[in-house]
C-alpha cells in the first residue's frame, strides 16, 4: 500500500499541465498562449483575501480539496434523468459536456450558415485558424490568475461563430454536467463566442452537478459583438450546494452593439462572477442584470466592470439580492469612463434584502470617471421590506408571511422584464417563487 | 357593526386620537369630515390595524369582537376594507395576481378552497366593467405609474372584488376629476346594501353629493366635535372649518 502526500491544488495544477501538454499539439500557436498563461498562474497562484478584489471571497477551502484535474473515465447520462436541467420547452441548439467531456448524443450542433460547435474543433481544424488567430484570448485577461489558469488548460468548451447578418434559428444552450464519478472534480471550460456585424445570438449557460461530490469550475467565456450585433446571454446558476463556480466573462463590443448578460444565482456553494465589458465603439449598449437568492451558507460574489472607452455609450446594471440564513453576498461594480468617452450614460443599481441577522452583503460601487460630460448614477440599498407595502397587502387579507414572500418575489421579478426568451422567464419565475415560498400558478 | 368607544391612539407617543365615540350600524353610510391634521386618516389606519398606531385607551370592535389584537389581514378576513388615500406602488405584482392572491388567501382563512379560475375571471371582468377599467390595466404592475385617478379607481375595484362588510374610503375623492368621481361613486353605491356599511372620510362635501351619507361627523383635534345629518356637510362647505373650531372653543 502506498501513501501519497496530498499536494496543494496549485502544485497539482502545475504538474497536471505537463501531463496536459502530452495531449495537445505543441506546435499550434495557441500552445504558446497556454505556456505564457501557466507562467502567469505559477507566479501569481490563487488569489487571496489580501487582494482587494478578493477581500470577501476566500478560495482557501477549495484549495484544500484533492480535485481530479482530468476525469479518469467517461461517463454517460440518460436524457430522461437530466431533461429537467435543459430548457426543453423550446427547440434549441445544445452543447453538452459530461465531466468536461463533450457528449455528442446529448448535443445538437450546427454548421448551417453559423457555427455552433466545439472549441476543441475550432482550435485544431485548419478552417477555423483565421478566426482563432483574431479572437482567441484577445479580450480575456492575460494577467488575472484564474483566467490565465483557464487559458493554460483551454482545450474544450463551446465555440459559436455567427457571421455577418446571420442569426441562428434558435437559442443555444451550453450545459456542463458533473456526474460524481470523481470524488472531487475540477473543470475548466473555455467558451468563444463571435457575433459579427448585424448578427444575433441568444445563449443559456448552466453548470449542473448531479451528486453531492465536490465540483469546482473555473470557466472563461470570451464574447465579441461586432457592429450592430445583438447578444443575449443568460447564466443559470442553480447548481448543487457542493459545487463552486468561478465565472470569468469578457465581452468586447463594437459600434451600436447590444449585449445583455443576465445572471441568476440561486444555487451553488461558492460562486464568483467576474463580468467584464469593454466598449470599443460608439453608441454601444451594455446591460448587466442579476437576481441572487441565497440561504444556508451560500456565497455569491458579483464583480462587474464596464469600461467606457468611446463617446455616446450606455450601460445599465441592475442587481437584486435576497440573503437568508448565513448566506453572504458581494457586489462590486466598477465603471471606468475614459476621458474621451463623453456623453456616457452609466447606470448602476444594487438592492439587497437581508432576511436574517446572520446574513451579510458587502456592496460597493467603484466609479472612475475621467470625462466631464457624463451621466453616471449608482445606488446601493440594503434593507428590509417596505412597511407600507406590507401593510397594504395585509389589509387586503394577505397574511404577513405570504405578503413578505410576495414582495420579495416582486422585488426579484422586476429584473426579469428584460429576459427575451419567454419560456426561460417562466422557468426563472417559478424558481424564484419556489425559493421564496410564493404560490404562483396565479397566472391567468 | 362597528363600535368605537373612547378611542385614544398615538404614534410615537404623539397623541392623535383623543377620545372618539362612533357607532356604525349595518346599511349605514357615515361621513367623517374635518380639517387637515384632525386625525381622519389615523382613525382609518387604526381601524385597519396599522402597527405604528398604538391604542392607548378605549376600544374598536366589529360585530362585538375587539379588534386590537388582530393583525391587519385578520381584520380584512372579517370584512374590513380600507381604500387608501395613497395606494402603495408595487412593481412586479400585477393587479390581477394581487387580487387573486388576496381573494384566495381570504377564502383560505375562511376554510374555503381557491376560487376556480373561470369564476375568478368572470368576477374580475364583472367588477372591472363596473369601474370602467380597461382589461390592459389589469395586467399592469399594481399602482406603478398609475395616475391619481387610476389609483383610486383601482382601490374601489379591489373593494368591489372583496365585498367587505365595512368599507372605509380615505380621501377617495382627492385627485379625481368629475367623471372619475362619478364612476367611483357609482361603484361604491352599487356595493351599498342593508348588510354592509361605509365610512367616507373626506375633506370636501363634493363626494357626498354622489355617495349620500346618513350621518356626518366632524373631527377636530382627535375628537368628534359635531354630528348631524347630510345637511351638516353643506353647512361646513358654506361656513368652513373655522366655524366648527370657534364653536368648539365656545
Amino acid at each position: 500500500m502506498t501513501t501519497r502526500k496530498k499536494m496543494d491544488l496549485k502544485d497539482k495544477l502545475l504538474s497536471s499541465f505537463i501531463a496536459f501538454e502530452n495531449n495537445v499539439d505543441l506546435d499550434h500557436p495557441v500552445h504558446e498562449v497556454r505556456s505564457e498563461a501557466i507562467k502567469n498562474f505559477e507566479t501569481k497562484g490563487f488569489p487571496s483575501k489580501k487582494e482587494e478584489a478578493w477581500k470577501y471571497t476566500s478560495l482557501n477551502n477549495l484549495q484544500k480539496v484533492d480535485f481530479s484535474i482530468f476525469p479518469k473515465q467517461e461517463a454517460a447520462l440518460d436524457y430522461k434523468e437530466i431533461k429537467k436541467y435543459f430548457l426543453h420547452e423550446i427547440d434549441t441548439y445544445k452543447i453538452v459536456f459530461i465531466d468536461g467531456v463533450y457528449s455528442s448524443y446529448l448535443s445538437e450542433t450546427t454548421h448551417d450558415g453559423v457555427d455552433v460547435c466545439l472549441l476543441s474543433a475550432a482550435l485544431t481544424k485548419p478552417q477555423y485558424k483565421q478566426i482563432i488567430d483574431v479572437y482567441f484570448n484577445k479580450v480575456a485577461s492575460k494577467d488575472e490568475s484564474l483566467t490565465t489558469l483557464n487559458t493554460a488548460f483551454s482545450r474544450e468548451g463551446a465555440y459559436i461563430y455567427i457571421p455577418k447578418n446571420k442569426a441562428p434559428r434558435k437559442p443555444v444552450q451550453i450545459i456542463h454536467f458533473a456526474t460524481g464519478n470523481e470524488a472531487a472534480l475540477m473543470l475548466q471550460p473555455r467558451n468563444l463566442i463571435i457575433v459579427e456585424e448585424n448578427a444575433e445570438v441568444q445563449v443559456i449557460e448552466r453548470h449542473q452537478s448531479l451528486t453531492t461530490n465536490e465540483v469546482f469550475t473555473n470557466s472563461v467565456t470570451e464574447i465579441f459583438a461586432g457592429k450592430d450585433a445583438h447578444v443575449d446571454y443568460y447564466k443559470m446558476q442553480n447548481d448543487a450546494k457542493t459545487a463552486s463556480l468561478i465565472d470569468n466573462t469578457y465581452i468586447a463590443q463594437k459600434d451600436k452593439s447590444v449585449v445583455r448578460v443576465h445572471t441568476f444565482s440561486f444555487g451553488g456553494k461558492l460562486t464568483r462572477n467576474n463580468l467584464n465589458f469593454y466598449q470599443n465603439g460608439e453608441r454601444i449598449d451594455s446591460t448587466l442584470k442579476g437576481v441572487t437568492i441565497l440561504g444556508e451558507k451560500q456565497h455569491v460574489d458579483h464583480h462587474t466592470l464596464v469600461h467606457h472607452a468611446q463617446p455616446n455609450c450606455e450601460s445599465h446594471q441592475d442587481y437584486k439580492g435576497i440573503f437568508g440564513e448565513k448566506s453572504t453576498g458581494v457586489f462590486n461594480g466598477k465603471i471606468i469612463v475614459d476621458q474621451i468617452a463623453q456623453k456616457t450614460n452609466a447606470f448602476q443599481q444594487n438592492n439587497n434584502i437581508l432576511l436574517s441577522d446572520k446574513a451579510t452583503i458587502n456592496t460597493k460601487p467603484q466609479l472612475e470617471i475621467f470625462a466631464d460630460d457624463v451621466k453616471c448614477s449608482h445606488g446601493c440599498t440594503i434593507g428590509q421590506l417596505d412597511e407600507d407595502a406590507l401593510f397594504y397587502l395585509q389589509s387586503r387579507g394577505i397574511p404577513k408571511k405570504e405578503a413578505t414572500a410576495l414582495l420579495m418575489y416582486a422585488f426579484a421579478n422586476n429584473v426579469l422584464e428584460s429576459v427575451r426568451i419567454p419560456e426561460l422567464k417562466t422557468r426563472i419565475n417559478k424558481i424564484i417563487a419556489n425559493t421564496l415560498g410564493v404560490r404562483v400558478g396565479f397566472d391567468l | 357593526m362597528l363600535e368605537i368607544k373612547n378611542l385614544h391612539a398615538s404614534v410615537e407617543d404623539k397623541k392623535i386620537l383623543k377620545g372618539i365615540n362612533l357607532e356604525v350600524k349595518p346599511g349605514e353610510v357615515h361621513a367623517i369630515m374635518g380639517p387637515n391634521g384632525s386625525g381622519k386618516s389615523t382613525l382609518a389606519s387604526v381601524i385597519a390595524g396599522k402597527e405604528e398606531f398604538e391604542i392607548k385607551k378605549g376600544s374598536v370592535s366589529l360585530e362585538g369582537e375587539d379588534l386590537e389584537e388582530l393583525a391587519p389581514e385578520e381584520r380584512a378576513h372579517k370584512g374590513i376594507f380600507l381604500s387608501f388615500q395613497y395606494p402603495v406602488e408595487i412593481p412586479g405584482v400585477t393587479v390581477t395576481n394581487f387580487m387573486k392572491t388576496a381573494i384566495n388567501e381570504s377564502r383560505k382563512a375562511r376554510g374555503l378552497e381557491d376560487m376556480p379560475a373561470n369564476q375568478m375571471l368572470k368576477l374580475i371582468r364583472e367588477k372591472s366593467e363596473l369601474l370602467e377599467i380597461d382589461r390592459k390595466f389589469l395586467s399592469r404592475s399594481l399602482n406603478e405609474g398609475f395616475s391619481g385617478g387610476e389609483k383610486k379607481r383601482n382601490e374601489i375595484f379591489q373593494m368591489a372584488m372583496m365585498e367587505p362588510k365595512l368599507a372605509i374610503l380615505d380621501e377617495t375623492d382627492s385627485g379625481l376629476d368629475i367623471d372619475a368621481l362619478r364612476i367611483v361613486a357609482n361603484g361604491v353605491n352599487k356595493l351599498r346594501g342593508k348588510d354592509n356599511a361605509i365610512i367616507v372620510i373626506t375633506h370636501y362635501q363634493r363626494l357626498l353629493e354622489y355617495i349620500v351619507p346618513d350621518f356626518v361627523h366632524v373631527l377636530h383635534d382627535g375628537k368628534i366635535v359635531k354630528s348631524g345629518s347630510k345637511e351638516l356637510a353643506l353647512e361646513l362647505e358654506e361656513k368652513g372649518y373655522d366655524w366648527i373650531k370657534q364653536e368648539t372653543v365656545v
